[in-house]
């Protein structure tokens, strides 16, 4: 029987205050797994909520004004408080440094700081909420965010301030990866999981500096009334959207690229076997991140932009496809004589190939001009964002969690229920929203509180998948909290894996390593070396 | 209305719709043959080299990399996403030169509501009357925030903005009800925001053309009134079952002491109507927000006398406006 060490990070010191003021890296990501599964909870509650409304076509028990700020601040709540964090600043902070034999990351007060940031930018979404809440999309589009009389100004300067955390994230991880990777990791030695927060943390710190500027104008025409966007005071509502697109497409790849990151870990540690494709996926990681930053223009094939711009972005965009393309099959390369373990990482790792590849697949549609021009701002583009965003980001998120929850905690979680949970959101989330592919080609418009009695049937199946997904996120919530009391050790290394978090105590030491780690051989090689699982040989 | 669509797509009733429609089937076609064979070696290979419940760790096979097979995977996507783009590409481009003969109507998207001006000067309010198998140029614009034009049975679809045009067209090819969505989101009433293209033939569009500047002859100006409620679109925001919408209901309305939003209150009569109706934000009725657009320069002077005539028969009470003599007199002089 394993058992749990006797001084780990947890309980090295004591008190809210210690916890206030750390800077080891693994107590920052646990802050922040408190912090986001908060907000995660609070914008699944809006999700359940809207989908409720949506159960007939007329109103239900809300108003379309509530309505209208029920999905802005599902979709605002979801993005920056929940998804663009969730990866780097929960499991980056907690695995990155380990994985690359660090004691910690490189500006570990920074990183403290970043934490804050984030708690602030979190309040001033929690005041626009109490406030008279907010009736724009996530989108904030001008000149209807500049008009509508709720409170716009407090939501938009909390993203501004988000935007600086995700800023002060992404610079620790540059720097450490560059700076503290142990003797022996070569670039090309280092987790793939590195390499996709390295990809990541250079897009935060490109591209959230736009959405800053971007936001503080929207801020300033509101004040002071200095015409940007605004057709009434002289300004060009079309600039908005380049403006905050050139910022939102990066960040759909800030969401997604972590996500990626996890799937390269999760089939390795759990298949055994060497991930087919190292330099492809690392490469393609780096190639998604710069070809991210221009295909903006595609979010707009209906605004009225040149038809030359159209045609630029259109070609750009399917570039953005075939790297993603390119990682799903080196993953499926990966299985082929692997030794695959059905863990519930394992499980969430194979429904990520399913819904990834159907999410990217439906991108296809919607690069294409005419077809797009039919698709888009329906219940189509609905169910492709969820599609790539839950399907593929959060359920990698979900597997990481499941993954190195017996690192963070030092316990297992019960396996038999993570299983029938993952099942119940797999199916439920297909139900939500494979139906909203449907509606969307027949012609449903997003952003619709009363809806076409024909419509009918696919949005009462589509809420009924969120009931089902909400019973799955509840089981997931009883046993995660159950296991930290009476979860059973799981020992150093419970997957049997290679990477460098895996070789120390779970949950890990104060400072990581008692003495600096050697990299003697690469991440994933299974053909050269066999790590005992620490939950089996008990 | 015709039964053609199938089970993705509605029916296409435009020259384009099928160019689009064969795009959409080819992507889809495509993508369940490579979304069958990615799952299927998933699936396979899952069952084929699943780990033993009595396995002993083991090393595993080192394979990590085969030139000819990524050469091959990173190939044939590219080829087939490039003949989506060129073929996206020529639809599109039809979508967006205007043939030199289109019949030009222009769209003007507010707050929410379509209205359509003819070449020949009439005015339409949530439904566009087009000719069948002529192509139509639609000149938009937006009084207050972007809309957006959305015929899905066209495939046509277009931001209407503030202070800019925004043009495309279409070209329907059969005769019948298309229903016409604002596709951008635009606040309260945008699902609400429906209107109506009816595709007529040439001979019956002529005479919708000549009965456009109808102006209620032969009418009851209280039915003229019934009739522009729902033409004009009052219906979408203002109720006349007693149920509150965007905008306070009509029945029982007139005679009544409202409260406004300044705090002070006043009496419903003909002039507050007309008020209401070229000035809606002079005087916000207490509880709802200012959101009415003006119909300045969309209703003539005959047309806001039905809507009032309309308003008063909505009186289930009609004693209140006899026993004001006065009242009767005034709209006497009105009729």
């Amino acid at each position: 029987m394993n058992k749990m060490p006797e001084t780990h990070y947890l309980n090295c010191k004591k008190g809210i205050k210690s916890w206030l003021t750390t800077v080891d890296h693994k107590r920052i990501g646990i802050l922040y797994l408190l912090s986001i599964m908060f907000f995660f909870f609070v914008g699944g509650m809006f999700a359940v909520l809207l989908r409720l409304e949506l159960l007939t076509p007329d109103k239900l028990y809300i108003d379309s004004d509530m309505y209208n700020q029920f999905f802005t601040l599902h979709g605002a709540i979801m993005i920056f408080l929940f998804i663009i964090p969730a990866i780097p600043a929960i499991l980056g902070n907690f695995i990155l440094p380990i994985m690359i034999g660090a004691k910690d990351v490189a500006f570990p007060r920074l990183n403290l700081a970043s934490w804050y940031i984030y708690m602030v930018g979190a309040l001033f979404a929690v005041f626009s909420l109490v406030a008279g809440g907010v009736d724009t999309g996530w989108t904030f589009y001008t000149p209807y965010s500049t008009t509508t009389s709720t409170s716009v100004i407090s939501i938009t300067l909390g993203a501004f301030i988000l935007g600086f955390s995700s800023i002060c994230t992404g610079l620790n991880f540059i720097v450490t990866v560059h700076k503290l990777r142990s003797p022996g990791m070569t670039w090309f030695k280092m987790p793939l999981f590195v390499w996709g927060m390295y990809a990541t943390a250079l897009i935060q710190v490109l591209a959230a500096p736009v959405l800053g500027i971007t936001l503080l104008l929207l801020i300033i025409e509101r004040v002071v009334g200095i015409g940007i966007f605004d057709p009434a005071m002289g300004g060009d509502p079309v600039l908005y959207q380049h403006f905050f697109w050139f910022y939102s497409h990066p960040a759909v790849y800030i969401m997604i690229l972590p996500g990626m990151a996890i799937i390269s870990e999760m089939i390795t540690a759990h298949s055994h076997k060497k991930i087919f494709g190292y330099k492809a996926i690392a490469y393609s990681s780096l190639g998604i991140a710069f070809a991210s930053f221009i295909v903006w223009g595609h979010h707009m094939f209906t605004s009225g932009q040149s038809e030359l711009a159209a045609m630029i972005f259109s070609f750009l965009t399917f570039f953005v496809a075939i790297p993603s393309g390119i990682k799903v099959f080196n993953w499926v390369a990966t299985l082929y004589k692997g030794s695959i373990a059905f863990t519930t990482p394992m499980l969430y790792t194979l429904a990520f190939l399913f819904l990834f590849s159907i999410g990217g697949l439906t991108g296809i549609f919607l690069g294409a001009l005419s077809v797009d021009i039919h698709l888009h701002d329906t219940y189509f583009i609905v169910a492709h964002f969820h599609y790539v965003m839950v399907g593929g980001t959060v359920i990698a998120f979900l597997g990481g969690l499941h993954h190195w929850w017996p690192k963070m905690w030092g316990r297992m979680y019960n396996e038999t229920l993570a299983k029938i949970s993952c099942g119940l959101i797999f199916v439920g989330f297909n139900m939500t929203f494979f139906t909203q592919f449907i509606m969307g080609a027949q012609g449903m418009p997003r952003r619709y509180h009363l809806y076409d009695e024909a419509f009918r049937p696919f949005h009462a199946f589509s809420t009924y998948g969120s009931w089902v997904m909400a019973v799955g996120f509840c089981l997931m919530a009883y046993y995660l909290i159950r296991s930290l009391y009476n979860g059973k050790p799981a020992g150093n290394n419970p997957w049997g894996a290679l990477t460098h978090e895996w070789q120390i105590t779970s949950p890990p030491p104060e400072h990581n390593f008692e003495t600096i780690p050697i990299t003697d051989h690469g991440p994933y090689d299974y053909d050269k070396v066999v790590a005992k699982s620490t939950l089996t040989e008990n | 209305m015709d039964t053609t669509g199938t089970f993705w797509m509605p029916p296409g009733n435009s020259t384009i719709a099928s160019e689009v429609d064969g795009l959409f089937y080819f992507i889809l076609y495509a993508s369940i043959i490579i979304f069958t064979i990615v799952i299927g070696l998933t699936t396979y290979f899952s069952i084929k080299y699943r780990r033993r419940a009595d396995a002993v760790a083991h090393k595993t096979d080192g394979l990590d990399h085969n030139l000819k097979l990524e050469i091959f995977w990173t190939a044939v996507p590219l080829i087939l996403v490039m003949i989506v783009f060129v073929w996206g590409f020529k639809t599109y481009m039809k979508i967006s030169v205007i043939p030199k003969d289109a019949y030009e109507i222009k769209v003007t998207g507010q707050k929410w509501f379509w209205s359509f001006d003819y070449p020949e000067g009439g005015n339409s309010v949530n439904e566009i009357v087009v000719p069948v198998n002529k192509p139509i140029k639609l000149l938009m614009d937006s009084k207050d925030v972007i809309h957006s034009f959305f015929v899905p049975e066209f495939r046509v679809k277009m931001d209407v903005l503030p202070n800019r045009y925004s043009i495309t067209w279409f070209e329907a090819t059969k005769v019948g009800d298309y229903t016409l969505y604002c596709a951008e989101f635009c606040g309260k009433g945008h699902s609400e925001m429906i209107g109506k293209v009816r595709v007529v033939t040439e001979e019956e569009f002529e005479k919708w053309s000549e009965d456009l500047a109808f102006s209620g002859e032969g009418m009851t100006l209280e039915d003229f009134g019934a009739k522009l409620y729902v033409s004009k679109a009052c219906i979408t925001c203002h109720k006349i079952d007693g149920s509150n919408s965007t905008g306070p209901p009509w029945n029982n309305l007139f005679g009544k002491e409202e409260k406004l939003s300044d705090g002070t209150s006043i009496i419903v009569d003909e002039n507050y109507i007309r008020e209401s109706i070229l000035n809606p934000m002079k005087k916000i009725t207490a509880g709802y927000q200012p959101v009415m657009p003006t119909f300045q320069g969309i209703l003539k002077d005959k047309q806001i006398d039905a809507l009032i005539a309309y308003i008063k028969s909505l009186q289930e009470d009609k004693s209140f406006i006899k026993d004001e003599s006065l009242q009767e007199d005034e709209s006497l002089k009105n009729e």
